[in-house]
């Protein structure tokens, strides 16, 4: 076989390769990636009383569309409050009394972290903490509620 | 008591022999190492191998995929039914096909595709002297038959690899959407939403890279320890295949407990 023809089929074979992979990184996987080099980003905290089963990159959501990632999740040992830190796209900027809450997506699905936008004028800047939260529904404490509830009437 | 010795030596001979093996390829793993510089040079053999291992396997491990992933598409779409969350099968089938299924499948293709191949050319080479002749010429074998294999196993296995998920995740959307007409929406999004960069495509070329090495470094292990005749070298090939299977599904477990 000609040395050419070898090297036109290697090189056939590298680009269908290449494809694929680009196929499989661009189609498939997540292209969302906030917090990547060319997504400038700033951090916000909240704490919660109870972060149910959040867990880090879960994504945050204003309205159900999707504006950064959970980044850190640690306890505070002063209150004992889980400290959750977002990362949020620099495009999108929250007033100071924006309100923080944790969701499900559906009933069994992963948890995330709701934003809810408020009317002041001034806007949160990097490192600056939520304080308006609300905790993680837990499917337990409800049905507890509701037991309680019952057995009182 | 020769009886004894007789026993006793027929439990230790299994244990010896794999001491061996792992021994022989230890010792031809870093004289294949130490050759690398040098043969990673020499462009055109390293080529031919890639023309050889990997254009000419395009074809099954395009279509094993295919198959692959419309066998996934049916069974996911068969068990998620029942739980109502059949929107869920384009995740299932991309994350098994790039976690586990894709790198596996192909390294074992690989094996009796090109694995096979191999042997028997170094073990005819050796059967017909042509290894020692070589040697004589003060060509070192290694560096001008085994290490440019090698080299294009690493290259080759991972982007077949990438062929074949790629084919396995059109596969099992030809059964999805279009045959059994789910949404096409939703299978996209679920499978982005669950598919990550970094954790599922990244980790399973490394995988493939990982078992395009071993895969190579034991069809040519096999091929230089094949007894010079017709019935050694057809027994090293199928050697090959076994171990080069075993072998694969071993390391799968220990990199998928290591990378997951």
């Amino acid at each position: 076989m000609k040395r050419l023809t070898i090297d036109f089929m290697v090189g056939i074979f590298v680009l269908i390769g290449i494809c694929s992979l680009a196929f499989l990184s661009i189609k498939v996987a997540t292209n969302f990636n906030i917090g990547s080099s060319n997504n400038q980003t700033y951090a916000l905290h909240a704490s919660f009383s109870n972060i149910g089963s959040l867990k880090v990159s879960a994504p945050v959501k204003v309205s159900g569309f999707v504006v950064g990632r959970v980044t850190d999740i640690h306890l505070n040992t002063q209150t004992y409050q889980a400290v959750v830190t977002m990362n949020i796209n620099d495009s999108y900027k929250f007033s100071n009394d924006t309100s923080a809450q944790i969701l499900t997506t559906g009933l069994l699905g992963e948890q995330y972290v709701a934003l809810q936008s408020g009317a002041d004028t001034e806007y949160l800047k990097n490192g600056d903490t939520i304080t308006l939260t609300s905790s993680a529904m837990v499917l337990e404490d409800l049905i507890g509620k509701f037991m309680t509830s019952m057995t009182t009437k | 008591m020769n009886k004894m010795i007789y026993i006793i030596a027929t439990i230790g001979k299994p244990f010896a022999d794999l001491i061996l093996y792992a021994g022989g390829m230890l010792n031809l793993l870093i004289e294949i190492i130490f050759s690398l510089p040098y043969s990673i040079l020499r462009l055109n053999l390293i080529l031919k191998e890639i023309y050889f291992s990997g254009v000419k396997s395009i074809v099954i491990i395009a279509v094993s995929g295919w198959f692959v992933g419309m066998v996934l598409g049916l069974q996911g779409y068969n068990t998620l039914e029942r739980f109502g969350s059949v929107t869920m099968l384009g995740s299932v089938a991309a994350l098994s096909l790039l976690r586990e299924l894709g790198p596996v499948l192909t390294a074992i293709l690989f094996a009796s595709r090109a694995g096979s191949g191999m042997t028997a050319e170094i073990g005819l080479m050796k059967a017909t002297e042509q290894i020692e002749a070589m040697s004589v010429m003060a060509v070192s074998p290694i560096k001008r038959i085994v290490a440019p294999k090698f080299i294009g196993g690493i290259i080759a296995v991972p982007l077949l690899a990438a062929l074949f998920n790629t084919a396995g995740i059109i596969g099992s959307y030809f059964v999805g959407v279009t045959l059994l007409r789910l949404d096409q929406g939703s299978f996209w999004s679920q499978m982005q939403d669950s598919v990550d960069l970094h954790y599922d495509v990244i980790n399973g070329v490394i995988k493939s890279a990982v078992f395009g090495a071993v895969v190579t470094l034991i069809a040519v292990y096999q091929g230089f320890v094949a007894k010079p005749t017709a019935e050694g070298v057809s027994n090293a090939t199928t050697k090959t295949v076994v171990s080069s299977a075993l072998t694969v599904l071993a390391l799968d477990f220990i990199l998928t407990a290591l990378m997951f």
